[in-house]
């Protein structure tokens, strides 16, 4: 296997040949922020937090999705990259309803701590206050698409992972929406196993276990990268990246 | 079918047509469909067959004739004239006067020294207003299908894809990627299975080259196909088509099932090795589905939602095999690209973009139609001496080319060569072709929402920048066109549309913000009268604190 070097904010690191500029990133303790991407399901690229820029391009790259090549020099944190990530998870909290002091997981939610990582003390933009409905048909859990950011993680792992598929978006742009099975009650899918991956692996709020109230809902979201290894390569170890 | 049966068919067909002393071909496309042409063809029938014309004179529907707004169009081959607004009197008055005694019928006549004719070069459009759209005999004899009888018995795919990368054909759906390249990779490829797919999606507001050229001739799609096909070592093609075009998916399904029957789609084609088959894919008519990654999803029966490239479909397309995806304008260029040589398409146009483009021009314009010109002509001459200019009293403002995510080209540069890099260096870009003119009536803010407008309703929303810039895009447009905006709204817009140029997934996201950019640069003043001082009284700047968290404001 061909080891790739190349730079990342003026540092010589490298890669094994396959690997994203996330998964070399990680592996060295630089942080890049990241929603849509969760280690154990497929690459979604969507959320755009992760872009970086490259020289020699005026465009910029997901982290998660493009790999490095030979002496590439990536960087990582420039002042537009900041406005940009900054202006993103602003655009995420004008589109969706949340109000955090009253959410299951107040203090264990990745669009929170996006908000604190880059410094979102105020949106610039108008609150669009969606009229969004809340599934609580499930006798187990609770779908608040208020809440949602759409990174479609629990469409992943539904369809990757568990194999039901219960998960899928309807509607286009902003009216956008998850959807269980062909738009129905998720309590009366007869495709969901109650497996509860969707739950565990959901970044905000909009999908919790019936009875968690305030800031009660821990998420686990790491375990999904332990149990795709087990399952590809029968070992049952802990891995690096998973407490991401 | 041999080169033989081919060229006797050819033969046969033009003998048959050489009976007729007159050919009347009215226009059977969907602009004429709709101002009535076919009453006229029921007219005409009936006079030809009650003054007993029928073995004198053949009437037959054609392609796009170009001037959609002045039909139903007709024209008379044998004795080249044009007339325009047909109704059913003018119909029977042409058959009777001009058929009948050889009188032309004045009154309706379109003079075809005129500039929109004579300004135009056509190579797509060859055969609009010369062949029967509905008949295969008609397009061989008009030299059809020797393009692909030529590849398949006198070269190796090598040389087809040699051939186009000489010419320098480039991409007709936007971007103008050089179309020898993409099918080299393709080529290239190893894989037991490889795809051509034909995008006909169309789906910029106010388009309808690829309609048009489906309608009107929709062989020479199917032959460019085929070509690739061969090229590649493909053995298996889609044409994506939206549902919106029910005419030209008639005429495509008609074509495919003439051109089974003759051989010259199915095995052994030509008596060699290639075999090629075509299907359609009927599209629900989402703009994003033009998107490459996204139609192809689409093809394959999931939801048509781009993903990140690379692999591009070239590498990996249709179900994970390597896939050459062009628009239907491209295809329409390969046959007469093998059948004249790739000299002769290079010399036509400009050197980085040789060969012709078929424009949609709309809006504040005398002359809306379809047009076709050589690359590199001026912008100039499109608005003025094909389109006529605008409309009496008013002054030429801006002409927006590039579709929905184009950009907004100014007076000042009214003498810019339409090529891909030229109409890039002011903020605009070719895209399929459209292009709509826009006179002094009209508030370039207001074009700018319109533009915002279907780009937030066509975004597919996978990506945040798009899903939600692209709405705020347009409220904040609204709230400028109210008055209610500041300057620091403004400041806002600008960086807004930055971002999601620059961050969003697809094309359609990372130009969506093209139409203020555009308008920004060179229309800033009518932005600028409507904006507020900032503090004025009334005016909110900020949105008070997110309530995210307490620790929210602690840490920030
Ligand atoms: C939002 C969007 C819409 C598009 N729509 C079309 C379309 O309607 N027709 C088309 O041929 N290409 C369209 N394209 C371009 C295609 O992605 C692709 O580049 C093209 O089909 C390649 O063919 P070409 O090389 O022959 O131009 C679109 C691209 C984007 C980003
Ligand atoms: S609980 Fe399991 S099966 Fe049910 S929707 Fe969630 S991931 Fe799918
Ligand atoms: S419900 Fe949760 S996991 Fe699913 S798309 Fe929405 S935010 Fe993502
Ligand atoms: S840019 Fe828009 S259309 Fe393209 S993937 Fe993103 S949301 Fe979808
Ligand atoms: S983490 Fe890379 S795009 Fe979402
Ligand atoms: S549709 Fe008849 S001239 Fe264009």
């Amino acid at each position: 296997m061909s080891v790739i070097t190349f730079i990342i904010d003026d540092e010589h690191y490298s890669a094994k040949e396959g690997d994203t500029i996330l998964q070399v990133t990680r592996d060295n303790k630089i942080h890049i922020p990241t929603l849509c991407y969760l280690d154990g399901l497929s690459t979604f690229g969507a959320c755009r937090l992760c872009v970086v820029e490259i020289e020699g391009s005026p465009k910029l790259f997901p982290a998660c999705t493009t790999k490095p090549t030979e002496g590439m020099i990536v960087r990582t944190k420039t002042d537009r990259l900041k406005r940009y990530r900054r202006m993103i998870v602003e655009l995420l909290a004008s589109e969706g309803n949340h109000q955090c002091a009253v959410c299951v997981v107040n203090g264990h939610c990745e669009l929170q701590n996006l908000a604190y990582e880059v410094g979102l003390d105020h949106v610039r933009f108008p609150y669009l206050f969606p009229h969004k409905s809340l599934d609580a048909t499930h006798k187990e859990f609770v779908m608040d698409r208020n809440r949602c950011v759409l990174c479609t993680r629990c469409v992943r792992v539904c369809h990757e992972v568990e194999g039901a598929h219960v998960w899928d978006i309807a509607g286009r742009g902003i009216n956008c929406e998850i959807i269980a099975d062909l738009n129905q009650p998720w309590g009366t899918s007869e495709s969901c196993t109650s497996c509860g991956k969707c739950v565990r692996v959901c970044p905000t709020g909009a999908l919790f276990e019936k009875g968690a109230s305030i800031g009660e809902m821990q998420k686990e979201r790491g375990f999904i990268k332990f149990i795709v290894n087990a399952r590809n390569k029968s070992e049952w170890v802990h891995t690096a990246h998973e407490e991401e | 079918m041999t080169l033989e049966d081919l060229r006797e068919l050819a033969e046969k067909e033009q003998t048959r047509q050489a009976q007729f002393e007159h050919r009347i071909l009215y226009c059977s496309s969907a602009g004429c469909v709709s101002s009535g042409c076919d009453a006229v063809k029921t007219e005409m029938k009936k006079a030809l067959e009650e003054l007993g014309l029928t073995k004198k004179c053949e009437l037959v529907g054609t392609g796009c004739l170009g001037l959609c707004g002045e039909g139903p169009l007709v024209f008379v081959h044998s004795d080249p004239t044009l007339y325009q607004h047909v109704d059913a009197a003018a119909a029977r008055r042409i058959v009777e006067e001009h058929i009948g005694q050889g009188k032309k019928v004045q009154e309706n006549i379109l003079d075809m020294n005129d500039p929109f004719f004579s300004s135009q070069k056509k190579i797509v459009l060859e055969n609009m207003g010369n062949i029967n759209a509905e008949s295969i005999e008609e397009y061989i004899a008009a030299g059809g299908y020797e393009a692909l009888a030529k590849a398949l018995t006198e070269m190796v795919p090598e040389e087809v894809v040699g051939e186009i990368r000489k010419a320098g054909l480039r991409g007709r759906g936007g971007a103008g990627y050089p179309t020898g390249l993409k099918w080299d990779i393709v080529r290239k490829g190893v894989a037991d299975q490889k795809y051509v797919v034909c995008n006909a999606d169309e789906g910029d507001p106010g388009a309808f080259m690829d309609r048009s050229v489906l309608e009107g001739d929709p062989h020479r799609v199917l032959e460019g196909m085929a070509i690739a096909g061969y090229a590649v070592g493909a053995s298996q093609g889609f044409v994506y088509a939206r549902a919106e075009y029910p005419l030209a998916i008639d005429r495509l399904k008609t074509a495919i099932k003439q051109a089974e029957r003759l051989g010259l789609l199915g095995n052994r084609i030509f008596e060699s090795q290639f075999n090629f088959r075509i299907d359609i894919r009927i599209g629900a008519g989402a703009f994003v589905c033009g998107e490459e990654t996204a139609l192809l999803r689409s093809v394959m029966g999931r939801r048509g939602r781009p993903k990140v490239r690379p692999p591009y479909p070239s590498e990996k397309g249709l179900w994970g095999k390597p896939t050459v995806i062009n628009n239907v304008e491209t295809y329409a260029n390969v046959a007469p690209i093998l059948r004249n040589g790739s000299a002769w398409f290079s010399a036509i146009g400009t050197q980085k973009s040789p060969g012709t483009k078929v424009f949609a021009i709309a809006g504040n314009v005398k002359r809306p139609g379809l047009i076709e010109v050589p690359m590199g002509i001026a912008l100039r001459k499109i608005v003025f001496d094909i389109g006529g200019g605008t409309p009496e009293g008013t002054q030429f403002k801006a002409a927006q080319a590039g579709g929905p995510s184009g950009g907004c080209i100014p007076t000042e540069h009214l003498d810019i060569p339409v090529d891909y890099e030229s109409l890039q260096t002011v903020g605009a870009m070719m895209g399929s072709g459209g292009m709509i003119i826009i006179d002094n009536t009209s508030n370039m803010v207001e074009v700018a929402k319109y533009f915002s407008e279907f780009c937030m309703d066509e975004s597919c929303g996978k990506c945040i920048p798009c899903r939600v810039g692209t709405k705020h895009i347009y409220m904040m447009l609204e709230k400028i066109i109210k008055g209610d905006a500041t300057e620091e709204d403004f400041e806002l817009l600008k960086e807004l549309c930055m971002m999601v140029k620059e961050t969003s997934l697809c094309g359609l996201g990372q130009s969506a913000p093209n139409g203020v950019l555009s308008t920004v640069r060179f229309f800033k003043d009518e932005y600028l009268v409507k904006l507020k001082k900032s503090g004025a009284p009334g005016t909110i700047v900020n949105q008070p604190a997110a309530e995210l968290s307490p620790a929210a404001a602690k840490e920030a």
